[in-house]
């Protein structure tokens, strides 16, 4: 530690004064958390200014400076590739956000109803949020297999018309991608609802009871309502990383057929590093980055009440 | 419906039911079999088919042969339990230009996991611990903006981080993709220590403080042991975070180091010639089976852990 009497003579007020305390005051804790704050200083909002930044350049296969104005974005607006994409993120994240907490609420009533088994039917549901999403897109992809998979099975076993190519079939393969995202999310949503329901006070369950209301109609008006905390928690992970689908996608359908199941992320990766056209990727993600600003900020003005107040 | 007065007084006026004890308590028991019960349990067995009857598949289709496969029955068990896929898989099958299976994949995901989980983890244990005990100016703001940042979708920041672990030397390399982990993990885990440091009383603190403890001794000798819960969940989020981890280990871990994940994704969709479907599962279950073991074994724990990286704010 520096000498103590020199560092008392030295001023105490103002900007010397604030350096002072700032060398001196709680060396230690500042040392620990040094990677935390390089990390939000260069990473969160260094990277990503810099990328918004060279979004508005000419960069082709390495970055470059010459300043190109929106011409990065109108290009993008103007791929089919992308606009594809940006559709395609928009249907899978509305569906997979309703029914994964549809599903996910409804099975932790179930569950809540004082079941026998209740962990062995927990840990079934749940067991696939432990695994990565390639090994959820290689599995589904197997069974949705035309040939040999359910559909070729079901037909060797007489049922003729049976069909289920979805995952061939541009129109469909969404919904078949879908099938593979609730498999892996819901059983995670389900243990959050579980919780939650769990937290509610038994004396409402009784109040409700003696006032004879129908429980379906408990759970949907009074039950829900108290569970508003929990559900914003859980829309905003399933959202969070809706927004961020890529593995299950790569794993599952790799894009196709064809651009069909294209969504933003592999966009800018096969931009950013396969076709060497970092501008490109660099207006795509900060697309994205938008799309997660305008549902984030709301969110957290609502939560937070504005600046300077913690939850 | 029987008057419950009725009956406590024909009870109450039995003079042997009450010597041996025998008088009825409580709410009369309902018959197990209802058809609400029924509906329950039908609902849910239906649930939990869709969950394991892709684990099912897998495994039955792995131990098949490939005629077998080509007859086109995924529900039928194998004829006859061969291990020649596992066996492939695990050594021969090709991933690109090599063709050594998944053991070298294996190898590298543990060689990014093990340092990946011991150094996020210290990292933000003390952040954490810092942010709870030894608040400075500025503190709160940086752990805001931290937990704020973890919203931005990774594709954001994945070039600049080319840029820097290139300036760092360690782009493409185990380190390389290390680093991004820590980086990544620093929010929820900071998060969930900070939480539950909160939570500890402050008089303990205090009382090391008191005895002349510094920032470092406290940590080691008061912090530390009893944090083992926490430390658990923190371990079982970040195995099982790293080792899925797809992304990070495709853009910076270099060709030589791709972890397990990107190996598999390669030996199923980068295949020349017909795929061999029963290699493509038995590569996809050894894939999957370090986290679920971890799953299995940590059980409630890992409900806890993966709810706490839920709880915001």
């Amino acid at each position: 530690m520096a000498n103590a009497e020199a560092l008392s003579s030295l001023p105490r007020r103002g900007v010397a004064g604030w350096l002072r305390n700032l060398v001196t005051r709680n060396v230690s804790a500042k040392i620990a958390a040094l990677p935390m704050i390089v990390t939000v200083l260069v990473v969160f909002i260094g990277c990503t200014g810099w990328t918004i930044w060279y979004s508005f350049t000419d960069s082709g296969l390495l970055p470059s400076n010459e300043f190109v104005g929106f011409a990065q974005y109108e290009r993008l607006f103007r791929t089919s590739r992308w606009n594809v994409s940006v559709w395609n993120l928009i249907i899978y994240g509305s569906f997979s956000l309703v029914f994964t907490l549809t599903i996910g609420f409804v099975l932790a009533v179930l569950i809540d109803q004082k079941v026998r088994l209740e962990s062995a039917f927990r840990t079934i549901m749940l067991y696939p949020f432990a695994l990565s999403f390639i090994v959820t897109g290689l599995v589904w992809q197997w069974i949705m297999n035309p040939t040999l998979g359910l559909q070729g099975t079901m037909r060797n076993l007489g049922w003729e018309s049976f069909t289920f190519d979805w995952i061939t079939d541009p129109d469909m393969v969404l919904y078949a991608m879908l099938i593979a995202g609730l498999w892996q999310g819901t059983g995670f949503v389900m243990v959050l609802m579980l919780a939650g329901l769990r937290s509610i006070d038994d004396e409402i369950w009784k109040a409700a009871r003696v006032d004879g209301i129908p429980p379906w109609r408990a759970y949907l008006f009074i039950i829900l309502p108290m569970m508003r905390g929990v559900f914003v928690t859980a829309v905003v992970l399933v959202g969070a990383g809706i927004v961020r689908l890529y593995d299950l996608v790569v794993a599952l359908t790799g894009g196709g057929p064809g651009i069909a199941s294209e969504v933003p992320a592999t966009y800018v990766y096969d931009y950013m590093f396969t076709a060497g056209n970092i501008g490109q990727g660099l207006a795509a993600s900060t697309m994205m980055l938008v799309t997660v600003l305008i549902i984030i900020v709301p969110w957290a003005y609502l939560e937070f009440g504005g600046k300077g107040r913690k939850s | 419906m029987s008057n419950p007065t009725m009956i406590s007084a024909t009870v109450a006026t039995d003079p042997v039911a009450d010597d041996l004890d025998l008088k009825a308590r409580g709410p009369k028991p309902k018959p197990f079999f209802t058809p609400k019960r029924i509906v329950l349990y039908s609902i849910l067995v239906v649930a939990c088919l869709y969950y394991l009857f892709p684990l099912y598949v897998m495994v039955m289709t792995s131990f098949k042969t490939m005629p077998e496969i080509r007859f086109g029955n995924i529900f039928a068990p194998p004829l006859e339990i061969t291990f020649d896929a596992w066996v492939k898989a695990w050594s021969t099958a090709c991933t690109g230009l090599n063709c050594n299976g998944l053991s070298p994949g294996f190898w590298n995901s543990v060689k990014i996991t093990v340092p990946g989980v011991i150094i996020s983890i210290l990292v933000a244990s003390v952040n954490g611990y810092g942010l709870v005990n030894w608040k400075f100016k500025g503190s709160e703001v940086f752990f805001s903006i931290l937990i704020f940042g973890s919203f931005i979708p990774y594709q954001v920041m994945l070039y600049p981080l080319v840029m820097i672990t290139r300036e760092l030397g360690i782009f493409g390399s185990l380190p390389g993709v290390i680093f991004i982990h820590t980086i990544f993990g620093m929010p929820i885990l900071t998060l969930l220590f900070r939480n539950y440091f909160a939570s500890l009383p402050e008089e303990l603190f205090k009382a090391a403080r008191v005895d002349g403890a510094g920032f470092w001794r406290i940590y080691f000798e008061v912090m530390l042991p009893m944090s083992l819960p926490i430390f658990v969940v923190a371990l079982i989020l970040q195995v099982t975070g790293i080792w899925n981890d797809f992304l990070f280990g495709v853009v910076y871990a270099g060709t030589q180091n791709y972890p397990m994940t990107v190996q598999l994704n390669n030996i199923v969709n980068s295949a020349q010639g017909s795929p061999e479907y029963n290699v493509n599962m038995a590569a996809t279950i050894l894939t999957g089976l370090v986290p679920l073991i971890v799953y299995f074994v940590s059980g409630r724990l890992f409900v806890r852990g993966v709810a706490a990286g839920a709880v915001k704010g």
